[in-house]
């Protein structure tokens, strides 16, 4: 009396698909990009940005253009005032922009002017949050780290896991060490250390011919890039909750890598004498069920977050319902294929001389 | 039931009871039912983004710190070397910071010089220049050690000053600690006017006293010609609206002495125009100072200075003893108990400022907290009727161990003392996701298996034995992945992590060991080929 959504044996051409897959994913991360230039980078909330905000509730019906008019005077640096939920419940966001007065004489400038041009409608600061520049640009740096941290940390894993081969693993580690230790030598700004970083390791991955690894790691720079660019396109802001999300999805999306990667470790271990293309489209076909389930379980209790879980958590929600569905299709799209795209001979089939002729007589 | 099955059993009945003592002290109401005897008093603590407070990181102004060292060194220097008959002019304080030091007299040099390093082994001597008039200039700067150990002293001192004076204020349970860059962070559960909070706890309240100079004329103060020691400064006055107006005051530059001797400070209401002032009490050693500075400038005005600010002027009438003095300046009630506070817990080592201020009003918290149990409570119904539907009787398995997931993850919050905050709830319905993931992963392999004719029993067993070497590969990503949120993350973030981590190894318990025992449960009571409802 169970059921199932997919068919048992499903038997589709991913291989074969991923010419076209690898088209959508570039025209994804191209108007990502595009957006990204077009707005001059990512819209920074107040953790990275620095600013203050105010979260101000108002007891009796009022208008956004009200609140607006009264604040209007007040020259705050960079003043925005946005709706917060619905209509009825009276709620605006008052955010300013830059640090040169303190948040104390923010708060007041904001207490004296609501006060004055709201008509003696009693409100109350819900919440505050002051930011300074320096703490933003902390935190900015803080999160490159974090994010350039958890994929090489995972490169190693999966380098060493799934190939053993640890050596490599840590050769790997080793030869990332120097070269970012030389680009600060040269006092690279962060930026380019967190870029650098990631090329060396894609380029170490490449010539260590740490297949596995790459592939996950493309697919993660994938997820979080095409979901880094939706955010863009949506005008949302970057803040600490959306890194974490980021952050998380990474792993998320490596959980799918996984269960693919895992299953193609053990058919070709059964030594069929298939070609790696068949073994990986064997592999992803068989563990299609589950990676669709367990993405769908986890898009099924983030869903219940986003419509639920109240304005704080919103956006964190939603970077998560993007990365758990770009994860998925990266895991069965673009990490599965690139194992086969790289693919160096291998005893599973006579070998010809190069890896890349391989794939296409497959 | 064989006997492997039976311990199994045991152990996880007993995880069980030991996880539920540690969840139900935080059901609210549960400590006033005859069961809260019984319960620990370890409940979940709540971060501040769901119970509400303030959240503050200071920056302490480190270098201001040593440079008023460095100041205050030179004038030692001018002191020990005039008791060593040496000449010198008055040492100045250069950026850097360095002190240059004008002997007169070359001859002098190597007694000078012995001098320093006798003295004050914590300066290097970094540049010597003759000048004309047998006179030698020193340049003189800190070692590296002892900036080192300033700076250490410094952040040190302020954690320990506004430790106190927070204790004072009476905040319950506030949480003060140092962090990496000279800064602190300060967590203020239940407050909600960060105004005052900040007045109280980033006030230098560097106090001293100051004879004031009447005979500067006001239009030589508009041109700035004020002559020699002296300073300009503002004198508070408020004025009958309740707004401070500033008015401008000459004072000698010397203090004549400041706020270190205090042993009290109180508020106080003057009987004569029933307002609030602060009374203070000086020790011994400052009351004998007290006296002859009152003594020597009779019929003067002297200065109370605050961080900078005049806040009353009154005439000496009479030499004071006793070690007694009064602000009065026209404070609130408020403003008076809080000067009170800070002046009584001591001078900051160096002035603070506000780097990061986060306040989370109640009302905020408590709809954090509401909305957070709604989306939990929807995840995990949605996720337990999808499941029972898609596995049958094994869903139903997973779903008992979700929900036992859910409640050690609680009682691993509780057992270490971690905060929930509203990213930690959303921690926790991810986790609700990975649980049944695992679950997922073991099921698929379960039904992958009978599809290819294995006997059901075999089926379990390779289920289990296959999908369990997958769980763990995704988990660990996912730990190390957490790891590093916790790393790089400020509070809320931490909780994220926290319960990601808990989320994932209990899910490991749970998924893997104590649904393998239901499912045994299960089997045991059926023959070896009977259909399985998964």
């Amino acid at each position: 009396m169970s059921f199932s959504f997919i068919k048992h044996e499903t038997n589709i051409d991913f291989i074969g698909l991923r010419k076209y897959a690898f088209a959508l994913s570039a025209l994804m991360l191209l108007i990502g990009a595009v957006s990204l230039v077009m707005k001059g980078g990512p819209r920074y909330g107040i953790d990275f940005a620095g600013g203050v905000i105010l979260q101000t509730k108002f007891n009796a019906p009022t208008d956004i253009d009200k609140v607006k008019k009264a604040l209007e005077g007040t020259n705050l640096p960079g003043l925005v005032v946005q709706q917060m939920g619905k209509a009825t419940e009276n709620e605006f966001l008052v955010r300013t922009s830059t640090m040169d007065e303190s948040s104390a004489n923010i708060q007041t400038t904001a207490t004296k002017a609501l006060d004055e041009g709201m008509g003696g409608v009693k409100y109350d600061f819900k919440r505050i949050e002051m930011v300074g520049p320096k703490v933003g640009e902390n935190l900015r740096g803080k999160a490159m780290e974090a994010m350039y941290f958890a994929i090489l940390i995972i490169a190693i894993y999966i380098s060493g896991r799934f190939e053993h081969r640890w050596m490599a693993a840590g050769l790997m580690a080793a030869g990332l060490f120097g070269g970012i230790t030389a680009l600060q030598y040269f006092h690279a700004p962060q930026v380019w250390l967190v870029f650098g970083a990631l090329l060396i390791t894609l380029g170490l991955c490449f010539f260590l011919r740490l297949n596995y690894a790459l592939g996950a790691i493309v697919a993660l720079i994938h997820d979080v890039l095409i979901t880094v660019g939706l955010f863009s396109i949506m005008n949302k802001e970057f803040d600490l909750t959306i890194i974490a999300a980021l952050l998380t999805l990474i792993g998320f999306s490596l959980n799918d890598t996984i269960i693919v990667y895992d299953r193609i470790r053990e058919t070709r271990s059964l030594k069929t004498g298939d070609t790696l293309p068949v073994i990986i489209n064997k592999s992803v076909n068989q563990t299609l069920s589950r990676t669709i389930m367990t993405s769908g379980l986890a898009f099924l209790a983030v869903f219940s977050l986003f419509l639920f879980g109240g304005a704080v958590i919103h956006d964190f929600a939603l970077a998560m319902l993007i990365g758990i569905v770009v994860g998925t299709y990266s895991s069965i799209y673009v990490a599965a294929p690139i194992i086969s795209s790289l693919a160096v001979p291998e005893v599973d089939a006579p070998a010809p001389a190069k890896g890349k002729t391989r794939t296409k007589t497959a | 039931m064989n006997r492997n099955l039976r311990w199994r059993v045991l152990l996880t009945l007993t995880v069980m009871a030991v996880a539920l003592c540690l969840v139900l002290p935080s059901v609210p109401g549960i400590k006033k039912t005859p069961l809260g005897k019984f319960l620990p008093d370890t409940a979940i603590n709540l971060g501040l983004d769901l119970k509400g407070g303030i959240h503050l990181t200071l920056g302490v102004d480190v270098d201001k710190a040593i440079e008023n060292n460095m100041s205050s060194m030179g004038q030692d220097i001018k002191a020990s070397a005039r008791e060593d008959d040496l000449a010198l002019l008055k040492p100045n304080l250069l950026p850097g910071p360095r002190l240059e030091a004008v002997l007169i007299g070359a001859t002098k040099q190597e007694a000078f010089e012995k001098l320093l390093s006798k003295q004050f082994p914590n300066l290097r001597v970094e540049g010597k220049e003759n000048l004309p008039e047998d006179r030698v200039k020193y340049l003189l700067s800190m070692t590296q050690d002892y900036k080192k150990y300033l700076s250490k002293l410094t952040i040190d001192q302020a954690v320990k000053t506004i430790r106190n004076r927070i204790d004072q204020f009476g905040v319950a349970e506030p949480d003060i600690r140092r962090q990496e860059g000279n800064r602190i962070q300060v967590q203020l559960p239940g407050l909600t006017d960060p105004e005052r909070a900040i007045a109280v706890i980033g006030k230098t309240a560097h106090l001293e006293f100051k004879i004031v100079d009447d005979t500067v004329d006001p239009a030589a103060i508009k041109q700035g010609l004020l002559g020699p020691g002296r300073e300009l400064t503002v004198m508070m006055q408020r004025g009958a609206n309740g707004a401070n107006a500033e008015l401008p005051i000459v004072l000698k530059k010397d203090a004549v002495m400041t706020g270190e001797y205090i042993t009290d400070a109180r508020a106080t209401i003057e009987q004569n125009n029933n307002q609030f002032a602060v009374s203070m009490t000086f020790n011994s050693r400052g009351a004998k100072i007290f006296e002859r500075v009152t003594e020597e400038n009779l019929k003067k005005r002297l200065a109370i200075v605050l961080d900078g600010k005049c806040y009353s002027a009154p005439v000496i009438q009479d030499k004071i003893a006793g070690g007694k003095a009064q602000i009065t300046g026209s404070f609130t009630q408020e403003e008076a108990r809080d000067l009170a506070i800070v002046l009584r817990a001591g001078a900051l080592p160096a002035p603070v400022n506000i780097l990061e201020q986060r306040t989370i009003g109640p009302t905020l918290g408590q709809e954090s907290i509401d909305a957070g149990i709604m989306a939990t409570g929807i995840a995990a119904i949605a996720i337990i009727v999808f499941m029972a539907l898609y596995y049958s009787t094994a869903g139903i398995f997973a779903d008992f161990v979700l929900l036992l997931n859910i409640v050690l993850t609680m009682a691993g919050l509780a057992a270490f003392g971690a905060t929930l905050t509203l990213p930690g709830i959303a921690g926790i319905i991810l986790t609700i996701a990975m649980a049944v993931d695992a679950n997922v992963l073991i099921y698929e392999r379960i039904r992958e298996e009978l599809r290819k004719g294995v006997k059901p029993l075999e089926a379990v067993d390779k289920g289990y034995g296959k999908a369990t070497l997958t769980i763990l590969d995704s988990n660990t990503t996912n730990v190390i992945v957490a790891i590093i949120l916790y790393q790089f993350g400020t509070g809320p973030i931490r909780g994220f992590a926290v319960t990601l981590v808990l989320g994932i190894i209990m899910s490991m318990f749970t998924a893997i060991f104590v649904s393998r025992i239901m499912f045994d449960l299960y089997m045991s009571k059926r023959k070896a080929d009977a259909p399985v409802s998964i």
